[in-house]
């Protein structure tokens, strides 16, 4: 195997670090009310858990590449469903009036 | 605390039972001494890491445990047999029905099923092995040991009785003060670890170890439930760990998370345990579908209709089946929008369920069916299964759930699925790998007096709850008066036990009879089976396959048979590797069962010291570099040669 540039890597790190950097700005320089800041950094952090796993991780390359795709999304729907689905039940019925 | 608040007191039945289990403990460790048999069962049982004999150690303590779980259920039907009746006061009528639901579903269900599949599923994928024999034996005893916790709170410390499903917050300290949910909490949790790592176990042994040839649409049927059951239980399992280690917290080292006057939320215990708990039910009912589907297709001498909609149609069962839990409290108080969502989804599961049951149908139609006993029970579980699904059709829909929920048909419902899904399929797993496992076949004859009884009983018992329940019974109630019209009903339905009970007794029947009479002259192959598993010898030979074999097709070992290459070559048989005993799991499934007892009693400072104990379990075990040993060829082919007759 012939040693290439390692693209991947320095795009991965550059896209880490100006997410990074961007929600910094974001949480200390703007005015946004707390909860908008929250629901931008959220988007930057669910984004760059991505490149990582992409470009770090190598989930999509290799033997096992569907296996992987497979087991993060199935991991990601069932800690959507535990948590979003739990908060949904707990907080719209009774105990909300 | 004192000696007689440590064991219970009081009770005739329970003064009984403690002198029974003495004496058989007493008796039973005499006899092994007198029979000199402790290092034979040390070395050949206890420390074994063979998945064919950790799966009859489950198997055993499976029969064990539903033997205990009839009991109970036997005692819950002669209490409400009449009206006003006076054999269980209300606790322990409430600490009966707490044990049978647990040791049901938890003890007995979920190791007869993870036994078969232990025996079964690495022969049908050609493996020798599952991928982590040691933890494959760790599984098992922590099972064990978390189910013998469980098993002794009826006589020392007290049952629980706030019900299998525990809510708070009647399960929490303030109203149930005593020990008996921290068995509920501390022996459910030691018992799920080994659950868990089964099922890891599993997924890895199915996506790693199948034999050269065989694609993943090319695994029998049974192998594909078992590793669906093996994902959900990945997926489930860990949120009974965190609910159980909460209730432990709340109930042994005084935390809030299920207390609403220091703010917390019994209602978060309910979501949580339900989260766990329908998956659960599609845990224990999957690996039953695969086993119909093996068998069905066996006596009816056809491949499985439908192969590829049968793997679609488990799979969406499984996706769906994450997806439904809030029907289990529809009455909770939740949102019209968050009943509807899940009464839909709920629905839509009888939808790949119909297909399932539709395929079996197309796979006997024109089939040349043979009626043994083990496609006796697949054709028996087809009319009734459907009634069970057919009546959770009806609880699905929240607003008409506002009237069953908690009552008797509820009731109803999950015994006509949970019975003829997964007692009658380890029945006809049992009838039908019996052979495989021991080498002779059970008798048919009283085969059929099991089958029949247990068929007739098992209506007799459950249809008249459906009715009273429809009257208006709530579940769980331990008397109730002359006019409320019942007693006829639930006359019937404890006949029906009794009944029920008279089959179980001829399967035990039928068991010593044909330990003892049964023709060991059957061949690797006595039902013309279509399976890799039985292309092995009956007993199967400790290393399994002498050859792996290459597959081409899902019924591999039908094909091999008619293109006749079912043989061996000398030259072909090379040195097996096999992985030796160990007695590390049982010694720290040990230590963890110690521990968790003090932990019930709350003698904090004794659990502490004792932990070291698992600790000491963990290192040793890391320091463990033994790489198994070597079956020469030569022995091998001795064996084969035995066996096969032919070579
Ligand atoms: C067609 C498929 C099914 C549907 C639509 C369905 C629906 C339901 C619903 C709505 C409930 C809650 C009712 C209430 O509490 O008022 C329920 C309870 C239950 N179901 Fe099913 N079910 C189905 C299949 C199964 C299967 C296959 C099993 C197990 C093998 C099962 C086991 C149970 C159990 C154990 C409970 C009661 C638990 C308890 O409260 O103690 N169900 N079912
Ligand atoms: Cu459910």
């Amino acid at each position: 195997m012939k040693k290439q540039f390692p693209l991947n890597h320095v795009v991965g790190f550059i896209l880490s670090v100006v997410l990074t950097i961007f929600a910094v700005f974001i949480a200390l320089e703007t005015d946004f009310t707390t909860t908008i800041k929250l629901w931008i950094i959220g988007a930057f952090a669910i984004f760059q858990a991505f490149v990582q796993l992409i470009m770090f991780m190598h989930m999509t390359e290799g033997k096992a590449k569907v296996a992987n795709i497979i087991n993060i999304s199935y991991s990601i729907f069932l800690a959507v469903v535990i948590v979003a689905g739990s908060i949904w039940i707990l907080t719209t019925g009774h105990a909300a009036h | 605390m004192k000696l007689d608040e440590f064991f219970v007191t009081g009770d005739p039945l329970i003064l009984g039972s403690q002198i029974a289990i003495g004496l058989t403990m007493v008796g039973l460790v005499v006899l092994i001494t007198y029979l000199k048999k402790w290092k034979w069962l040390w070395n050949e049982w206890f420390t074994t890491v063979d998945h064919k004999k950790i799966g009859i150690m489950y198997i055993i303590a499976g029969v064990l445990m539903f033997f205990r779980g009839g009991v109970d259920g036997l005692m819950m039907k002669a209490q409400t047999s009449r009206p006003n009746m006076e054999f269980l006061d209300a606790q322990h009528y409430d600490e009966v029905f707490t044990t049978h639901g647990v040791v049901m579903i938890l003890f007995m269900a979920m190791p007869m099923l993870i036994g078969i599949i232990n025996v079964v599923m690495p022969l049908q994928i050609g493996a020798r092995d599952v991928a982590f024999p040691k933890l494959n034996a760790l599984s098992f005893w922590t099972f064990f040991v978390g189910a013998m916790l469980f098993n002794i709170s009826f006589v020392i410390g007290g049952s629980p009785d706030a019900g299998w499903t525990s809510y708070f917050p009647l399960a929490g300290k303030e109203f149930s003060p005593d020990v008996g949910n921290n068995y509920y909490a501390i022996a459910l949790q030691i018992a799920g670890i080994g659950t868990l790592a089964s099922g890891i176990n599993f997924i890895v042994t199915i996506l790693k170890m199948r034999a050269p040839g065989m694609k993943l649409l090319k695994m029998p049927m049974f192998t594909w439930t078992t590793l669906v059951t093996s994902v959900l239980i990945v997926a489930a399992f860990p949120i009974l760990t965190v609910a159980l280690a909460l209730m432990t917290l709340d109930r042994i080292f005084g935390a809030h998370f299920f207390t609403v006057a220091a703010g917390g939320d019994p209602m978060l215990w309910l979501n949580l345990f339900w989260l766990w708990g329908h998956p659960e039910v599609y845990i224990v009912v999957l690996p039953a579908f695969g086993m119909f589907s093996e068998v069905i297709a066996t006596f009816s001498r056809k491949n499985l209709f439908g192969y590829v909609t049968m793997v679609v149609s488990i799979v969406a069962i499984a996706f769906l089946s994450m997806l439904v839990w809030v029907h289990h409290f529809y009455t909770m108080g939740n949102s019209a929008a968050v009943n509807s969502v899940f009464s839909i989804t709920t629905m839509m599961i009888a939808i790949p369920t119909g297909v399932k049951i539709f395929n079996w149908l197309f796979t006997m139609r024109k089939g040349r069916i043979q009626f043994s006993n083990a496609m006796l029970w697949a054709l028996a579980f087809i009319p009734c299964f459907t009634i069970g699904g057919v009546t959770g059709v009806m609880l699905a829909m929240a607003a008409a759930d506002y009237q069953y929920h908690n009552t008797m048909f509820l009731v109803a419902h999950f015994h006509y699925v949970l019975i003829p899904g997964v007692v009658f399929a380890v029945f006809a797993g049992l009838y039908y790998w019996w052979p495989k496992m021991f080498g002779f076949k059970l008798n048919e004859k009283i085969g059929k007096w099991h089958f029949w009884l247990f068929v007739i009983g098992f209506n007799l018992t459950f249809m008249p709850m459906f009715f009273v329940g429809l009257d208006g019974m709530s579940r769980r109630m331990y008397t109730y008066s002359e006019s409320t019209g019942w007693g006829a009903w639930l006359g019937v339905s404890a006949v029906g036990g009794l009944i029920l009970a008279a089959g179980f007794a001829a399967l035990v029947y039928n068991i010593y009879w044909s330990f003892r009479y049964a023709s060991r002259d059957i061949g690797g192959d006595p039902w013309d089976a279509r399976t890799l598993e039985w292309a092995t010898a009956s007993p199967v030979q400790e290393y399994n396959f002498a050859v792996i074999p290459e597959v081409t097709d899902h019924d591999e070992f039908w094909k091999m048979k008619k293109e006749g290459r079912n043989t061996l070559k000398k030259e072909d048989v090379k040195d097996i590797h096999m992985p030796s005993n160990s007695g590390i799991p049982i010694i720290f499934s040990v230590a963890i069962g110690i521990v968790g007892f003090f932990l019930v009693f709350e003698w904090n400072t004794l659990a502490a010291i004792f932990s070291v104990g698992i600790i000491a379990g963990l290192i040793a075990n890391s320091f463990d570099y033994d790489d198994g040993y070597h079956i020469p060829a030569k022995k091998v082919w001795e064996t084969e040669r035995k066996w096969r007759g032919d070579l």
